[in-house]
């Protein structure tokens, strides 16, 4: 590549800005003392305080928070036997349709995907709820991780799986010491991506959720509806703080992790 | 191949537990992705060929699960393609297609012209740096859409902080008036799906032997002329991938045009949700998804063709 120019920094300044200015407005906003969102009166906590009264949002970041964990647990665990499956196993009975069933969520419409389960769900006579929405985000998630995982899969030095055959191990023995201590950043990753995108997803949850099963992106999407309010920015900024927080662990601990084996 | 095969010599014995752990490897997630992908898209198409009616669940003919031949050829009977008839015979729907493809095709032609420089940028970063732009362009991916949506609703309102600002500053002359139109829906999905469309560009760009460029320098090429007949040819893949990773989602989207369109835009994914939600019509809902697929089949097959492509050229 050529060397870095001048017209590369006006570049990456004017990107980068772009993709940070309108969270860092939310962040200043909610910090405003004036209840109109458009003028600024002074800074002022009182927005954190009046979340903390907001019992509605409050259930909704624990249903979300629930279904999240539970939808990634599960999406973690399945997309990677998905993954050892289509990097291990060669040919096997099922692979065309499985390497076709992983892409096809990543690749389908919110509102498809939401509309195709909902009505998975009423033609089972599924009670609609906290559980469907697992359902749901399981699906949404595993694809991601196997697409993680198995890319961190291929990477791998097989010989190392093979010398541990050779020495006895069994195959679930081998993957248990070797394969999966080398791949645990990848299905770290893919964890915390699924987690992610459950906690984000307003349009699938919206359609597969029931009664007392309102998510926090369902609860912020109907406020915001109604106008934009200081307490959505408050919401916002913790919502921003807690990513913030979560990718710059993960990115230390993974780098801690990988001097240390190298 | 199982151990069998290779050695047919062993015992028979052994083969069955590799098959038995193999399917239990296999098993759990494609029968997850079987019941929760494959019939789910499967009793879309059944529904979108159903007539909607006044009762729980609000469509028939409903499926029988019996033997019962007469109950079948009933089932069966019941079913049309009058929902598709309606969708062509109603302008409204026709101009929600069209909309949801323009206003697709407008972004990613815009998100490629913003995103292309930066993500040069970053891959004539030095090594140091890379990583940290990497994670700076991530990092908004992993706060809140929803939230980097209404981002936009709190900034572009009229009164808004930020439109005193730029009229101050000289730079509007009245105060901003694009929150819900269609110019608000394509600023939106530039923002949100940017990443996607650097992310891409900077993987093919990063990859790029240097030494094509001084190839090109020795023999006389100036630095414009390098970058349209080397770097530029070789990022075909990468810009390619960028855009269909942006066109499908974003032909799809409800949240942007919900949020910030005007009750005249139309999209696809707008029109699929008040169907569903506010008229409770649940087959045209179900045909409106299915024609929002034949419209996506081709970029997607084309997706899996450059992914594919690029995961062999890897090795």
């Amino acid at each position: 590549m050529r060397r870095f120019g001048p017209g590369d920094a006006v570049a990456l300044g004017l990107g980068l800005a772009f993709l940070y200015l309108p969270i860092l407005y939310v962040v200043a906003f909610s910090f405003n003392a004036s209840r109109l969102v458009t003028v600024w009166a002074g800074f002022s906590t009182r927005w954190y305080a009046a979340l903390a009264q907001n019992t509605a949002l409050r259930e909704a970041a624990w249903v979300s928070l629930r279904v999240a964990l539970a939808a990634a647990t599960l999406a973690t665990l399945l997309g990677t036997l998905a993954a050892v499956a289509l990097a291990r196993f060669g040919r096997f009975p099922g692979r065309t349709l499985m390497t076709g069933l992983v892409y096809a969520p990543m690749v389908l419409p919110e509102v498809v995907s939401g509309l195709s389960l909902l009505l998975l769900f009423v033609a089972s006579g599924v009670e609609r709820g906290i559980g469907t929405v697992t359902l749901a985000h399981t699906t949404l998630g595993l694809p991601f991780v196997t697409v993680i995982v198995g890319a961190r899969l291929g990477l791998l030095d097989r010989e190392l799986e093979e010398a541990a055959r050779d020495l006895g191990a069994g195959p679930v023995m081998a993957f248990w010491t070797v394969t999966l201590p080398l791949i645990a950043p990848a299905v770290a990753a893919g964890f915390l991506l699924a987690f992610t995108l459950s906690v984000d997803d307003l349009v699938i949850a919206s359609f597969t959720s029931g009664p007392g099963a309102t998510t926090l992106p369902m609860r912020i999407y109907s406020q915001v509806r109604l106008g934009v309010t200081p307490e959505i920015n408050a919401v916002s900024s913790l919502m921003i703080l807690a990513v913030t927080v979560a990718v710059a662990v993960s990115g230390l601990v993974l780098r801690r992790r990988s001097s240390a084996t190298r | 191949m199982t151990t069998s095969e290779m050695t047919p010599n062993l015992p028979p014995v052994t083969t069955p537990p590799i098959r038995w752990r193999r399917a239990l490897v296999v098993g759990p997630p494609l029968a997850w992705l079987a019941a929760l992908v494959l019939v789910p898209v499967a009793i879309v198409g059944k529904i979108s060929l159903s007539q909607s009616a006044i009762a729980q669940p609000p469509y028939r003919p409903q499926l029988a699960w019996t033997l019962d031949a007469e109950r079948w050829r009933a089932f069966v009977g019941g079913l049309g393609i009058d929902n598709f008839r309606t969708l062509l015979a109603d302008d409204l729907y026709l101009l929600a297609a069209l909309s949801s493809l323009s206003i697709a095709a407008l972004s990613t032609a815009i998100l490629a012209l913003v995103g292309y420089p930066v993500a040069l940028a970053m891959a004539r970063a030095s090594a140091r740096w890379r990583p940290v732009l990497v994670a700076a362009v991530i990092l908004p991916f992993w706060t809140s859409f929803l939230i980097r949506v209404y981002a936009w609703t709190a900034i572009l309102k009229p009164d808004a902080w930020s439109s005193r600002t730029l009229m101050e500053l000289g730079l509007t002359r009245g105060p901003l008036a694009i929150l819900n139109t269609d110019t608000a829906v394509v600023l939106g999905i530039v923002y949100a799906y940017l990443p996607f469309m650097i992310l891409p560009l900077y993987a093919t760009l990063e990859r790029q032997d240097a030494t094509l460029l001084e190839a090109a320098a020795d023999l006389g090429a100036s630095r414009m002329q390098a970058f349209w007949t080397v770097t530029f040819p070789l990022s075909g893949a990468g810009l390619a991938a960028g855009c269909l990773l942006c066109f499908i989602p974003i032909t799809g989207e409800f949240v942007i045009p919900d949020l910030l369109g005007g009750s005249d835009t139309l999209m696809l994914g707008r029109t699929l949700w008040s169907e569903f939600f506010a008229n409770r019509d649940w087959p045209l809902a179900a045909a409106v998804a299915i024609v929002l697929l034949a419209a996506l089949l081709g970029p997607i097959v084309a997706l899996r063709e450059i992914e594919t492509r690029r995961q062999d050229a890897r090795g």
